[in-house]
C-alpha cells in the first residue's frame, strides 16, 4: 500500500470530552458513585467540623481568660522551679503570702492595682436557708482587677485594709438561692459564725476558669482573716499599668517579695498573657490532632475509592478492551480512570463542605455561646487531602486498566 | 497490506507450552476479502488478534502497510489500531451506557476530533447503515442486527484500510446475519480489506479467498497460488 504510516501521535482527546465520558460512566453506576461520594463527603465534613470544634474550644478558653480582667499578673506562693512535685497552684507553700506582701507591691510604679485574695469555704445562711459557698476575702481593688460588674448595690468599700468590716457581696447564683425573689441589700447573712450585711450583688458573669464567680460571697480580706483564722493568701492579683508594663511589674513583684522574704525567691508570678499563650498552643495542637484523626477517615475514604475503582476496572474490562481496540493507548485509558477519580473526589469534597457548613449552622444554633468556626485552613486542607487521596488511590486501578490485556478483556462478553 | 512471516505464538498452560500458531506465513493484499476458517482451538482467533495488534507473536515478523509492526510500543500500536484497523466482534462490544451515536463517535472522540465534525461524520455513517432513526437509542434498545451495524459504523468511522471481523454473525439470527454480511461486503466493495474469522462454511464460501486453519497451522489457502 502506498500512503506512509502516520507516525506522529494524533491530537489528544479533548478535555471536555474526557469530563463528559467520565461523568457518563459515573452516572452509569449510581450506587457505586453514591457510596464513594458519601465516604468522601463524610471524611471532608469530619475534618472541617472537628477542626471547627477545636478552634471553638480555643476561642472559648481565650474568651474566658480575657474575662478575668486585663493586664493581669497572678502571684502564687511557692516557686515551681524549686518546690518540684505538684505545681504551686495547689497552695503548698514554704512561706505564706500575706496581706502585707500585697500592700508592699503597690510601691512599684509599674503596678496599678493589687488585690489580695484569700479563699475559704463556709456555710452561708439567710433565714433558714443555708448554702455551702466559696468565700473570697479581698479588697475594693478586686472589683477593677477582676473586671467585675454589680447587679445591685456596691462592692466592698475602699478603706483601711486591716479593718474587718462585716459586709459582703454575693454572687448572682448564691443570692438567688438564699433570697429567691427578696431584695437582699441591707439584709444580714450568717457566714460561719459571723453576721455580714449584704451590700451588693454581682452580675451574672458566668465561669471565670478557677472559680465560679456566681457562687461566691466576697468579704473584706481582714474579715476573712478573722473568719478562717489564718493570714495566708491564696494568691495576689496584680494589675499592671498597661500591657507594656507587664514585664516590669513582674520584675518589681519578684524583687519586692524577695526583699520581704529574706532574699528567697519563693513565689511564682504568672502573667495572663503567658497563660493565654500556653492554652492557645495547647488548643491549636488539639485542633490539629483532631483534624489529623479526621484526615485518617479521609484516607479510609481514599482506600474505599481505590477498592471501588478496582471493582470498576474489572467490571468494565469489556469497555477497556474496546477502548484499546479502537485505538486508545494505555496512557489515555489510565487518564480516563484518573479523571473519573478526580471528579469523584472533587464532587465528594464539595458535598462534604456543604455538610460541614450545615453542621456548623446547627451547632451554632444549639450552642450560641460557644464560638464555633472552622479556621480557614481547615476546608482548604480537607479538600486538598480529599483530592490527594482520591488521586493517589486511583493510581493503582488506573494502571491496572491501562495494562489490561485487550485480548483477555475482549474475550469476556 | 499484510505480510506475516513465520509467526509463532505459544501459550503457557500449566507446565505445558501450547502452540496456538506455528509457522504462519500469510500475505493479504489491499482490497482482499478473506475468510479464516477452522475448528475452535485451531488458532484463527489468535491470528486475528495478532493481525489487529491486540496480541504479539512470540516469533516471526508482521508487516502492516509496509512497516514492521511486530515490536511497536503501546502508543504507536494504538495509533495504528486507531487509524488503520477496524474491529467487528461477535458480541458487538458496544458500551451499554452510551447511545448508538456516542458508541460510533467513540473513536473520533478518543482521537480528539472536534465535536461538530464528529457529529456530521457519525450521522452520515449511521444514515448509510440505515440507523438514522436509532441514533439516540442505547444498545439494549436495539436488535442484534442493529447492534452489529452500530458496531460496524464504529469500526469504519475512522476510514480504516483493514477490517477485522471475528464471527460477525455468530450471535445473530439468519436474517440479520445476512444483512450484516452484506454490509461488510459493501465495505469491501468500497476498497476496504476484510479479514473475517468464521466457522460458518456458508459465510466462508462467500469470500473470494479462504484460509483454512488446523492445529495452529494454515492447512489450506485458496489464494496461495495467487501470491507473487
Amino acid at each position: 500500500m502506498t500512503g506512509a504510516l502516520r507516525t506522529t501521535a494524533g491530537p489528544m482527546m479533548k478535555s471536555n470530552d474526557v469530563v463528559r465520558f467520565c461523568f457518563g460512566s459515573l452516572a452509569g453506576y449510581p450506587l457505586r458513585t453514591g457510596l464513594m461520594l458519601l465516604a468522601m463527603s463524610i471524611g471532608v465534613a469530619a475534618v472541617v467540623l472537628l477542626t471547627a470544634l477545636g478552634e471553638g474550644a480555643r476561642r472559648y478558653v481565650t474568651q474566658q481568660f480575657s474575662s478575668m480582667g486585663t493586664h493581669l499578673l497572678i502571684v502564687l506562693p511557692g516557686r515551681s522551679e524549686t518546690v518540684g512535685g505538684p505545681p504551686p497552684l495547689l497552695g503548698q507553700t514554704p512561706r505564706d503570702l500575706t496581706v502585707e506582701d500585697a500592700q508592699a507591691l503597690t510601691r512599684s510604679s509599674a503596678v496599678r492595682r493589687v488585690a489580695p485574695i484569700m479563699v475559704g469555704s463556709a456555710p452561708v445562711a439567710y433565714g433558714n436557708r443555708t448554702r455551702e459557698a466559696v468565700i473570697l476575702g479581698s479588697t475594693a481593688q478586686m472589683y477593677a482587677v477582676r473586671d467585675l460588674t454589680m447587679a445591685q448595690g456596691r462592692f466592698i468599700p475602699e478603706g483601711d485594709i486591716r479593718r474587718a468590716e462585716a459586709v459582703c457581696v454575693l454572687g448572682h447564683k448564691l443570692k438567688a438561692e438564699l433570697f429567691g425573689a427578696d431584695a437582699p441589700l441591707g439584709r444580714f447573712v450568717r457566714i460561719g459564725q459571723r453576721r455580714f450585711r449584704v451590700i451588693g450583688v454581682l452580675t451574672r458573669k458566668g465561669q471565670s476558669l478557677s472559680v465560679d464567680i456566681s457562687d461566691v460571697a466576697i468579704i473584706p480580706v481582714a474579715s476573712a482573716t478573722a473568719l478562717f483564722n489564718r493570714s495566708s493568701l491564696f494568691r495576689i492579683m496584680v494589675q499592671a499599668q498597661g500591657r507594656e508594663a507587664i514585664p516590669r511589674a513582674r520584675q518589681a513583684i519578684l524583687q519586692i517579695l524577695r526583699e520581704r522574704h529574706e532574699g528567697e525567691d519563693d513565689v511564682t508570678v504568672i502573667t495572663q498573657d503567658a497563660l493565654l499563650a500556653t492554652f492557645d498552643r495547647i488548643f491549636k495542637a488539639l485542633t490539629l490532632a483532631v483534624g489529623g484523626i479526621a484526615a485518617i477517615s479521609l484516607g479510609v475514604a481514599g482506600i474505599l475509592i481505590m477498592n471501588v475503582m478496582l471493582i470498576a476496572v474489572s467490571q468494565r474490562t469489556g469497555e477497556i478492551g474496546l477502548l484499546k481496540a479502537v485505538g486508545a493507548p494505555g496512557r489515555q485509558i489510565s487518564r480516563l480512570f484518573f479523571s473519573e477519580a478526580a471528579m469523584l473526589s472533587m464532587v465528594g469534597a464539595m458535598l462534604g463542605l456543604l455538610i460541614a457548613l450545615a453542621g456548623q449552622w446547627v451547632l451554632v444554633r444549639l450552642f450560641p455561646e460557644f464560638p464555633i468556626s472552622a479556621p480557614l485552613w481547615a476546608p482548604i486542607a480537607a479538600v486538598g487531602v480529599a483530592l490527594g487521596t482520591g488521586l493517589l488511590f486511583s493510581v493503582l486501578p488506573a494502571r491496572r486498566a491501562a495494562r489490561m490485556d485487550p485480548v483477555m478483556a475482549l474475550s469476556r462478553r | 497490506m499484510i505480510r506475516l512471516e513465520n509467526i509463532e505464538r505459544t501459550f503457557q498452560v500449566g507446565d505445558e507450552q501450547v502452540y496456538a500458531l506455528r509457522q504462519i506465513n500469510l500475505t493479504v493484499r489491499v482490497g482482499e476479502y478473506l475468510s479464516i476458517m477452522g475448528p475452535s482451538g485451531s488458532g484463527k482467533s489468535t491470528l486475528l488478534n495478532i493481525l489487529g495488534l491486540l496480541d504479539r507473536p512470540d516469533k516471526g515478523v508482521y508487516h502492516l502497510d509496509g512497516r514492521d509492526a511486530t515490536h511497536l510500543d503501546d502508543r504507536p500500536q494504538a495509533e495504528l489500531r486507531r487509524h488503520k484497523i477496524g474491529f467487528i466482534f461477535q458480541f458487538f462490544h458496544l458500551i451499554p451506557r452510551l447511545t448508538a451515536t456516542e458508541n460510533v463517535e467513540l473513536p473520533l472522540t478518543l482521537a480528539g476530533v472536534a465535536p461538530a465534525e464528529r457529529k456530521q461524520r457519525v450521522m452520515a455513517a449511521l444514515a448509510e447503515l440505515g440507523l438514522a432513526d436509532r441514533a439516540r437509542h442505547r444498545p439494549d434498545q436495539l436488535s442484534g442486527g442493529q447492534r452489529q451495524r452500530v458496531a460496524i459504523a464504529r469500526a469504519t468511522i475512522m476510514r480504516p484500510a483493514l477490517i477485522l471481523a471475528d464471527e460477525p454473525t455468530g450471535n445473530l439470527d439468519r436474517a440479520s446475519g445476512q444483512e450484516v454480511i452484506q454490509t461488510i461486503e459493501a465495505l469491501n466493495a468500497q476498497g476496504m480489506t476484510i479479514v473475517m474469522v468464521t466457522h460458518d462454511p456458508e459465510l466462508g464460501g462467500r469470500t473470494r479467498r479462504q484460509v483454512r486453519m488446523n492445529d495452529g497451522r494454515i492447512a489450506h489457502d485458496s489464494g496461495a497460488d495467487d501470491e507473487k
